[in-house]
């Protein structure tokens, strides 16, 4: 009797979960279909103008047409993204290693850092290119520069907040400064790191588009800029939708990599919030 | 039954000797004297305890007693050598559990292990009896967010033993759990002090955890804190909790509560 009771309370979770499963993608693809049939409505009531804003109906063509093009594009774009990401991944946390472990470093650097933050990167823009000319170049340092700020910050905040008794307990254990950081302080940084890192990756977009729209002759950024000219608003949607989709591919990236790395239960433990 | 207020316990071995020490805090307002002029003398095997109100500075002087803090004058020496670093040929419990969250039970106790260098295989048999011991069989592969709070300080003071040291110190070991698992707690640690020839330091503001537990008890002033009496223990092992009831018993924990009221510790309206 009892056991039939348990089986019963073990089928209702498991239907449940499902539910919950299902629920997760259903209800956020129904919001969408929603706002594009109002949105489609919407134009063909007021009877819209093209130009000003294209029915989805229209989009969705556009896209089918120009489907080669955006991909080539994306790529383009997309490496650019990378190649700046990495780039801020290769600086930032061996700076903000550097920041923890030698104070002198930090009460140098630091005034320095919040300073070329408080500098807007956008407007840099057009210097890089007078340097580096017209190539990827420019798009990875522009990446870089915006989006390698939170991962130093976060790393930093990551590697000194942790709790006093961890530390107090590894020196009473005899572990070597090494073995602290590696065993003790660098695991209990890594869901702050994650959360800068995933901070990061949006801004790399950003940076990529930025430096296409200043200097550019290929990328999404480059077309956007070509299809306003030409009035094409259709493709300017079109490419939007290209742009959302390749930074939430990007965001999935860096979130997979989180799974693989820390533990589930550890995950948004630090400073940077789950953001899908 | 009631002895000097240096606490020099009884003549004969000394196993933790802290030598009249003095702990002043510097602050932005001025300084604070959290110790004042501290003797103890532990022997060796004693499971000692300190009881006192909050800020008396029991937590400074465990964490002198590790070598994780240096007193301002006095000395501190354990089995004959002058403590100066961290030591660390002892176990350490505080409060909150403190296990790395990114471990199972078995990977925090086994953590002490690996900085000991006790070769692996030893290692996981000595954390694996000792998790056994405290009653966490089956529970060795589990993370700290899916143990209970009692679970994870038991896994804490496994974590403190699996290197076998001699001395263990414990910061209100206890203080968070609920009555209950605290009384369970208590006869565990009852059962590991008997189990192996170990010295204990407990801090406590339990007194009659203190009485339960110890070998003697040290009471402890508010701030700044002194040695007010050290008090032995004359109860037969194994204790057990209904003894708390029995008068010899309450004859200690009365001795105990009325030092708090004659301190003003404690204050009853008339």
């Amino acid at each position: 009797m009892s056991e039939d009771v348990e089986a019963a309370v073990e089928r209702a979770r498991r239907s449940f979960e499902r539910r919950e499963k299902f629920s997760v993608v259903f209800y956020p693809l129904l919001a969408i279909l929603i706002l594009l049939v109002i949105w489609e409505l919407f134009t063909l009531a007021f009877d819209i103008p093209e130009f000003l804003l294209p029915k989805p109906t229209v989009v969705l063509q556009s896209v089918q047409q120009n489907a080669g093009l955006i991909l080539q594009e994306s790529w383009v774009t997309a490496v650019e993204i990378i190649l700046g990401y990495l780039l801020s991944i290769a600086v930032g946390i061996p700076l903000a290693l550097a920041i923890f472990m030698w104070p002198f470093f930090s009460r140098s650097i630091y005034p320095i850092l919040v300073a070329s933050q408080a500098m807007p990167k956008v407007a840099v823009a057009p210097l890089l290119i007078v340097w580096f000319g017209f190539g990827i170049l420019p798009k990875v340092l522009i990446a870089f520069l915006i989006a390698f700020f939170p991962i130093v910050i976060n790393t930093v905040m990551g590697l000194t907040q942790i709790e006093k008794e961890k530390i107090y307990l590894a020196r009473s254990m005899g572990l070597s400064a090494v073995d602290t950081f590696f065993k003790v302080r660098l695991p209990n940084a890594m869901p702050s790191i994650f959360g800068g890192l995933k901070i990061s990756i949006t801004l790399a977009v950003v940076g990529a588009v930025v430096g296409e729209f200043v200097g550019g002759n290929a990328g999404l950024g480059y077309q956007l800029i070509v299809a306003n000219g030409a009035m094409d608003t259709p493709m300017l949607f079109a490419l939007l939708f290209g742009l959302t989709f390749l930074g939430i591919g990007m965001f999935l990236l860096v979130e997979l990599a989180e799974r693989l790395i820390v533990p589930r239960h550890m995950i948004g433990a630090g400073g940077g919030k789950e953001m899908i | 039954m009631t002895q000097a207020p240096t606490a020099t316990g009884n003549a004969g071995a000394v196993y933790l000797d802290i030598d009249r020490i003095t702990k002043v805090y510097s602050t932005p307002t001025g300084t604070v004297r959290a110790l004042d002029d501290v003797t103890i003398r532990q022997r060796p095997g004693e499971f000692l305890s300190i009881v006192g109100p909050s800020g008396c500075g029991k937590s400074t002087l465990l964490m002198i007693a590790a070598g994780l803090s240096s007193p301002s004058s006095g000395s501190v020496t354990a089995a004959g050598k002058a403590i100066t670093a961290p030591r660390t040929d002892i176990g350490i419990v505080f409060q909150s559990h403190v296990l790395l969250e990114w471990r199972t039970a078995l990977g925090n106790v086994l953590l002490q292990a690996e900085a000991h260098r006790i070769e692996k295989g030893e290692a996981d048999r000595r954390a694996r009896a000792l998790l056994k011991s405290v009653g966490l069989e089956g529970f060795e592969d589990k993370y700290p967010h899916e143990l209970s709070g009692g679970m994870r300080q038991r896994v804490s003071i496994c974590r403190a033993l699996v290197h076998e040291p001699k001395h263990l110190l414990m910061d209100e070991p206890f203080g968070a759990l609920d009555a209950l698992t605290r009384d369970q707690m208590i006869l565990d640690m009852q059962k590991i002090c008997r189990e192996r020839e170990i010295s204990v330091l407990l801090i406590t503001h339990s007194v009659a955890e203190a009485v339960f537990l110890s070998d003697r008890v040290i009471v402890m002033t508010p701030r700044p804190g002194k040695i007010d009496r050290a008090i032995e223990i004359d109860l037969p092992r194994p204790r057990r909790l209904i003894d708390r009831d029995s008068p010899n018993f309450t004859r200690y924990t009365r001795e105990i509560l009325e030092m708090f009221l004659a301190r003003g510790v404690l204050r009853e309206s008339p």
